[in-house]
């Protein structure tokens, strides 16, 4: 078995979302929502308080008529691999509740191991992680609906998007029954990737050249696995958070916006 | 003055009767602290070890009397004729109607747990609501796919001796959490002598920790199972080296 386990390469779960295919529908979030037990109240307005693992942004260019321009940016938790696994919020969590699976590439979240500092929230750049201010309550009978295979939260911890990772346990368990070790490409889809009308996710490996994201994305993993397409960015890259999420758009001022410049920086970006 | 001394000769020979007195019943007092001590102790241990258990847990039987013994004779797969993995790689784990009504249709003998069964489950077609000794809590995500059929284990290693029970014993269900004993373990010590005596966290963890050191195999493990060879187990050498990391939460996690 160890042995085995030696030839199975580490994946790295990643995603790429063509934001030029995006339109902003909210799919993804209600898919999102429904497949991981995601909790809401009555009153979802206060977006300070209400919980979305998979949320959609629309950014503007802020130009009047007729270069006005409009993008919507669905934003997942980006799994940040920063420095040997050192992501924001690991290495702040003074739990271990969330941790850096070296193996898959994904930062987990144990609930029952979370007790609430939100430390990880503070240090998230990408603000990808929710707080329980209270217990779920689920609309009468809607509790039949839940699924089995994604814990619900409790009051006080907190929560973000896991890759469906779920989904990545349910689909090595067929594997091994099978005798197998490795998945193939399709046997592992996040939810959001799926429900997306507009085919603008695409979620698999990029350690493996085969997958469509490393094919896409094409990760550079000798610097920090920056994108070497030149329409691929990825949020924030001057961090150096490393994250596994990459955007594609071909329009320049969604490149330089998902990297936050200041106005009157110069153009120079790294991709 | 010696009036004055012979006063003081008196009152010191006071002092020293009292005194004694005084060490009399200050032993006296220890002894009668010394003995509610040893009650209260003794009264304590046993409501913690005897009485509040048998408050903590209530006691349920099993809708109907299942004799494992019967049932692992008459079919050919072993454990896995009845608890199969289906093929989407999950584990059925305690058979659904469907399964026992193959043979069971009409009762095949005189048991009467057996026409219990046929009579309120088979013909009204109601599920039996078995009560599962290993139920976790809903944050565990347990594979039984990667342990039987990757690591080779057998079932009696988590499961114990289940195979070889004529009767469904009591289950115990802890009153404050809702979870099976079998989960906690029996040992009011937490002492443990084999692998399947309970199946908390850390239970998972011994397997999984102990064997993380290369080189390690589970022969080497100071447990029962490497020693107690059962005639239906297989080999200790096709059991696994387990390895894990810190970051492997999510193995276990859901």
């Amino acid at each position: 078995m160890k042995e085995q386990h030696k030839n199975t390469k580490a994946k790295k779960y990643g995603m790429v979302i063509d934001l030029d295919k995006c339109t902003g529908c909210g799919a993804c979030m209600a898919a999102c929502m429904a497949e991981n037990n995601v909790p809401f109240k009555k009153d979802e307005s206060n977006k300070l308080d209400s919980i979305t693992w998979m949320r959609v942004y629309s950014l503007t260019n802020g130009k009047k008529f007729p270069e006005a321009d409009i993008c919507y940016i669905p934003r997942p938790c980006m799994h940040c691999e920063a420095h040997n696994g050192h992501a924001p919020c690991v290495s702040v969590c003074p739990a271990t509740a969330t941790d850096y699976n070296r193996n898959t590439g994904i930062v987990s979240q144990i609930y029952t191991r979370c007790f609430g500092c939100r430390y990880c929230m503070a240090a998230c750049p990408y603000h990808a992680r929710y707080f329980n201010w209270w217990d779920p309550v689920w609309p009468d009978g809607m509790e039949k609906y839940l699924s089995p295979n994604v814990s619900p939260r409790m009051r006080g911890v907190v929560e973000k998007c896991s890759f469906c990772f779920h989904r990545h346990q349910l689909a090595m368990n067929k594997a091994y029954v099978e005798g197998r070790r490795e998945l193939e490409e399709d046997e592992y889809q996040t939810s959001c990737t799926q429900a997306c009308p507009a085919g603008a996710i695409i979620f698999g490996d990029l350690n493996n050249p085969g997958h469509a994201v490393s094919q896409i994305a094409k990760p550079d993993h000798k610097h920090g696995g920056r994108p070497m397409n030149p329409h691929a960015f990825r949020l924030l890259e001057r961090l150096g958070t490393n994250p596994k999420v990459y955007y594609l758009s071909s329009r320049e001022w969604v490149r330089r916006a998902g990297d936050n410049y200041i106005k009157d920086e110069g153009k120079q970006g790294n991709h | 003055m010696s009036t004055l001394d012979d006063k003081a000769g008196e009152t010191v020979e006071q002092v020293e009767t009292t005194k004694s007195s005084e060490k009399e019943q200050k032993n006296r007092e220890w002894g009668i602290i010394l003995i509610f001590f040893v009650i209260g102790l003794v009264g304590s241990l046993a409501v913690g070890w005897l009485v509040f258990p048998k408050l903590l847990y209530s006691k349920k039987k099993q809708p109907v009397d299942f004799n494992h013994v019967v049932h692992v004779a008459a079919v050919e797969d072993g454990c896995e004729s009845c608890h199969y993995f289906r093929e989407d790689g999950s584990f059925s784990g305690v058979p659904k109607l469907a399964q026992c009504v193959g043979c069971h249709e009409e009762a095949q003998g005189e048991n009467p747990e057996e026409l219990k069964f046929v009579e309120e489950y088979v013909t009204k077609g109601n599920e039996v609501p078995w009560l599962v000794y290993s139920r976790q809590p809903d944050c565990v995500f347990f594979s039984h796919a990667s342990h039987i059929k990757m690591g080779k284990l057998d079932c009696v290693t988590c499961h114990g001796h289940i195979g070889e029970s004529t009767h469904s014993r009591v289950y115990e269900e802890n009153r404050l959490t809702g979870y099976s004993r079998d989960i906690w373990g029996k040992n009011l010590a937490g002492l443990k002598k084999n692998t399947w005596d309970r199946m908390k966290m850390d239970d998972c963890a011994e397997c999984h920790a102990e064997l993380k050191a290369e080189g390690k195999t589970i022969e080497t493990l100071p447990w029962p199972i490497s020693w107690m060879p059962r005639p239906y187990e297989k080999p200790a050498s096709s059991q696994v080296r387990v390895h894990i990391q810190k970051d492997a939460c999510f193995v276990c996690h859901k």
